[in-house]
């Protein structure tokens, strides 16, 4: 009961949230107003917004075909080399650290810029077409492509790496500030003064009523998973160069978000709660013939993390996917004269700001709801027999 | 479907940098911060119980000083009064002494008075007495020079005691 009524509060504190948000999305506001202006090099594109002008002035001079599923794609899925922007026929793109383990046993590392354009590397090349589409294949002696143990760095990778940078220098920085204090130190400003109240809110909203009793364990955890989702979503939408690759839009890193949440509800997990899976309350017959009940209780272990990582990875990758659509309709519509290309441009450029604003409140959202289930997990394995004995007293109390 | 398929390096780069973060995180970052913010809380909550402690004590000490004077006021009214009746006392006990001690005196007085008045009478009495004594032994000697004026005298005393005899009333 205790939970619910902390579920309950850490929703309606969810829901409230934008109006301790608003404060972010006005300045959010003024960032995707840059970010929509920025938005338009950064994608594989032979025009800057200030090319347009003189596109729409003398139209028709694009040589190419706009395949926006392609440019979409190219942007949220990995890749060997960073894209910044192409300016002209030139493309700006900052080559990447290949590191591939052949057949043969032996590592390799080089630059992605040797694998450019389909160009062979030390017997790797980057697969056109095929079930490695996109991803470094090595041709066997037997003439066989196989995908080596690739461990590059790729976009993703980089991009994760700065933003953990980001992210280390943020906390540590503000730690660092607190570290000497005295017990009677005044509340801090500036930076530390916003994480202060972030943390706060986390601890009051999430932590302490989901957790329960035993939250001062897994503070750190969830408060690392908090601002790791945040710190990324955020940079994520940042389209200026050492932001903006798409990371917790990826299935990879959000396995592993969720792998950690998963470790941390059945490593700390107490007797009570692993006699809940395989031997929980329910009449005998669910149980012992065919053991329904812990079947379902043992698949449920599975589906939570499961549900964590899909939820995390579809919804960045979908805020992705459709600030980049709308920002392409730019360019879509470039063939169909200036007066539609115009028109198109404005509404683009008024939805791409409200969608950016939405995504900072769903990168603010995500980050708080993967939080608060894993809150709610590790609490759920943390409850002891006692606990639940509460529990169903208050139940009953509150059922007569 | 490439979207959906988890990569191996991503995996493995993703689990470093996150156990990196975690562990740099865990160990030098979110602990300080609560800590500081937790005792900073508890400091304020001290100093919030403190202060209600003083207002309380601040609020019981001035009962005590208002009790203090309110006594002490009172206990000058009492000294006060004790000394209007003490006074009052003295003066009505030193009056009753001092009109015993007239009261005494006088009487003394009187008595001797009554005394001295009885002894003069007494004194003039017989003074009196030997004074007629002596002025009758004079007159007689005068008188009764001649055997008539003896005579005389000795028939007018008898007269005037059969005088008296027959009329005592008058």
């Amino acid at each position: 009961m205790n939970r619910l009524v902390g579920i309950l509060f850490a929703l309606v504190l969810m829901y409230t949230c934008p109006a301790w948000g608003q404060e972010s999305i006005d300045y959010a506001q003024s960032e995707a107003v840059a970010a929509v202006a920025a938005e338009v090099p950064e994608h594989a594109e032979p025009m800057t917004e200030a090319q347009e002008a003189i596109a729409e002035a003398e139209p028709l001079v694009e040589e190419q075909e706009l395949n926006v599923k392609e440019v979409v794609l190219g942007h949220i899925t990995d890749s060997y080399e960073w894209h910044i922007c192409t300016v002209g026929e030139h493309h700006v793109t900052i080559p990447l650290l290949v590191i591939v383990r052949s057949q043969s046993g032996e590592w390799h590392c080089f630059s992605s810029s040797h694998l450019h354009a389909g160009h062979e590397y030390e017997g790797f090349r980057i697969a056109d077409e095929g079930e490695y589409a996109g991803k470094i294949v090595e041709q066997t002696a037997e003439g066989e492509v196989v995908r080596p143990i690739d461990l590059s760095i790729t976009k993703t990778v980089a991009g994760l790496f700065v933003n953990c940078a980001v992210l280390l220098l943020i906390v540590l920085g503000v730690a660092r500030r607190y570290r000497n204090d005295q017990p009677d130190a005044k509340a801090k400003g500036g930076l530390a003064g916003v994480l202060e109240m972030v943390i706060d809110s986390v601890m009051e909203g999430i932590i302490i009523p989901c957790v329960g009793p035993n939250y001062r364990k897994f503070a750190p955890y969830l408060l690392t998973a908090f601002f790791f989702i945040f710190v990324n979503n955020l940079m994520g939408l940042i389209p200026i160069f050492p932001a903006g690759a798409n990371v917790t839009g990826n299935i990879s890193v959000t396995l592993v978000l969720a792998m950690a949440t998963f470790f941390a509800v059945n490593v700390f997990g107490t007797r009570d709660y692993w006699k809940e899976i395989f031997w929980p309350e329910v009449p005998t017959w669910l149980k012992v013939p065919i053991p329904i009940m812990p079947a379902i209780e043992f698949i449920g272990l599975f589906t939570k993390p499961f549900s964590l990582m899909i939820r995390l990875f579809a919804n960045i990758l979908a805020g992705h996917a459709i600030i980049l659509i709308l920002t392409c309709i730019v360019f879509a519509t470039a063939k169909m004269g200036a007066a539609v290309n115009g028109a198109m441009s404005a509404v683009s450029v008024v939805l791409s700001i409200f969608m950016n604003c939405l995504e900072v409140l769903v990168a603010f959202l995500q980050a708080f709801v993967f939080t608060m289930l894993s809150a709610v997990f590790i609490g759920a394995a943390q409850h002891s027999e006692e606990h639940e004995h509460e529990t169903k007293q208050i139940e009953n109390n509150i059922n007569n | 479907m490439g979207l959906l398929q988890p990569e191996l390096g991503l995996l493995f780069w993703t689990s470093l940098a996150f156990g990196v973060v975690l562990f740099l995180l865990c160990k030098f970052g979110f602990p300080v911060i609560l800590r500081s913010v937790e005792e900073r809380r508890r400091f304020i909550d001290s100093s919030i119980d403190a202060a209600h402690e003083a207002e309380v004590r601040l609020e019981r000490v001035t009962l005590d000083s208002e009790a203090i004077v309110e006594k002490a006021e009172a206990e000058r009214q009492q000294i006060l009064r004790t000394a209007t009746d003490e006074r009052d006392r003295i003066v009505a006990e030193a009056r009753t002494k001092a009109e015993e001690e007239a009261r005494r005196i006088v009487a003394e007085a009187r008595v001797q008075a009554d005394e001295e008045r009885e002894q003069i009478l007494r004194d003039g009495r017989q003074q009196v007495a030997a004074l007629a004594v002596a002025l009758s032994e004079k007159l007689l000697r005068g008188e009764l020079r001649d055997k008539q004026s003896q005579t005389q005298l000795a028939d007018r005393l008898l007269d005037e005691i059969n005088t008296q005899t027959t009329n005592p009333e008058a």
